[in-house]
């Protein structure tokens, strides 16, 4: 297993939740499990992700940046059991865990 | 395009969309949530990635208006398996009821049973479950078990789904103690062959459950059916009388006398009666119910 943190901001960031916290994908093979809560006093984001799949962490930052980019999220610790899923379904479970927390 | 419609099956169903379809509309809390991250303390040991709910969904709800607990495993984790706090979680929710008082417990099992890395804490949980099942039945507060899941209930799940009130399943969930392969790596492939899907099905699959009387409510697989049955299952009444337990023991002593050398499950639904047994099972739910059923 590896540990990954991140910490990142995205300029005038902001999120809307329609709910405290949202979970999607299960820790199964080549899948994901992403759990996104609020933390209304934070600006920034932080990613906390154990990974099965060691030695990926310029992919983790990415995919992450991406995500970061794509809906300038604030104030949201974003919490990864990740079972060796491909960055492409990493993306997909971070949108669908942030429409899922959001409502969009 | 619907979108509602789609994922609507059970089988294919996670553990959270299980109970979103089975429970009246938002009635679901979760307890110990993911948020708490109650995790496994023994998978980083062998390296394995854990779960925030260790495979099991936890809480209550209504169903048709009636308060019930409900626990739903997650088989994509691990194969559902009974790890510590998986089954602490299982032990706490039924211990809950007994102050709570809810309607009833519906369990919707999708386990191989024991989490073999968690071995002697894992066959605690499961011994655990069961008493407290026990005591919730003790004191009038009815269990009742939903098999569907591709894991269906093996192992110490298996031995827990006897231990419920009544069941409903669906031809695809499997209730067993050892497993196909188990049985094959112990007894032999010419015993039985763990690679034979028919086989596999027409052993441990509902309809055979049903048939043989294990199973109450024999459902096709989709979230309504097994919401309709668990809503049938609630209007069941307790009856822990001696006569109907005697009664039940006398029916268990006759099934075992009474298929004792069958070699199949096709043997065995020839000896129910069943004039052409052998397509048993390509009939639908509504086919086999009309042929007579079970009992």
């Amino acid at each position: 297993m590896e540990h990954l943190e991140y910490r990142m901001e995205a300029p005038d960031g902001k999120t809307v939740a329609v709910k405290p916290f949202s979970l999607v994908g299960v820790v199964a093979s080549a899948n994901l499990e992403v759990m996104l809560e609020i933390v209304p006093s934070e600006k920034a984001c932080v990613f906390l992700i154990d990974t099965a799949a060691k030695g990926f962490e310029a992919s983790w930052q990415a995919v992450v940046r991406d995500f970061m980019d794509r809906w300038k999220p604030a104030g949201l610790k974003v919490s990864i059991n990740d079972n060796a899923a491909s960055p492409s379904v990493v993306s997909l479970r971070l949108d669908q865990a942030y429409e899922a927390l959001t409502g969009e | 395009m619907n979108l509602q419609n789609i994922g609507c099956n059970y089988l294919e169903a996670s553990a959270r969309k299980r109970l979103e379809g089975i429970l009246d509309p938002g009635s679901f809390r979760e307890l110990c949530p993911p948020t708490e991250k109650r995790i496994s303390p023994h998978l980083h040991y062998f390296d394995i990635p854990v779960a925030f709910d260790d495979g099991v969904v936890t809480g209550e709800g209504t169903l048709d208006g009636k308060t019930v607990a409900v626990i739903a495993q997650e088989g994509r984790f691990m194969g559902g398996a009974i790890g510590e706090v998986h089954s602490a979680k299982i032990v706490g929710l039924l211990r809950r009821c007994l102050a709570k008082k809810p309607d009833a417990v519906l369990f919707l099992f999708d386990s191989g049973g024991v989490r073999l890395q968690e071995a002697n804490a894992g066959e605690l949980g499961v011994a655990e479950i069961i008493r407290a099942i026990l005591d919730v039945r003790a004191a009038g507060i009815r269990v009742f078990g939903l098999v569907g899941g591709s894991c269906g209930a093996y192992g110490g799940a298996g031995i827990i789904t006897g231990c419920c009130d009544a069941l409903a399943v669906s031809e695809e969930g499997r209730i067993g103690v050892s497993g196909p392969e188990v049985i094959e790596t112990n007894m032999g492939v010419e015993v039985f062959d763990s690679r034979d899907r028919a086989l596999v099905w027409r052993t441990f699959g509902g309809k055979n459950r049903y048939l043989q009387g294990q199973v109450r409510e024999l459902v096709e697989d989709s979230m309504e059916s097994f919401r309709q049955a668990a809503i049938r299952l609630l209007s069941l009444k307790p009856d822990y009388s001696l006569d109907q337990l005697e009664a039940e023991q006398k029916q268990l002593e006759e099934r075992a006398e009474k298929f004792a050398g069958c070699r199949d499950a096709v043997d065995v639904w020839r000896k129910l009666g069943y004039p052409s047994p052998e397509n048993i099972p390509s009939l639908t739910v509504a086919e086999l119910k009309s042929e007579g059923g079970a009992k």
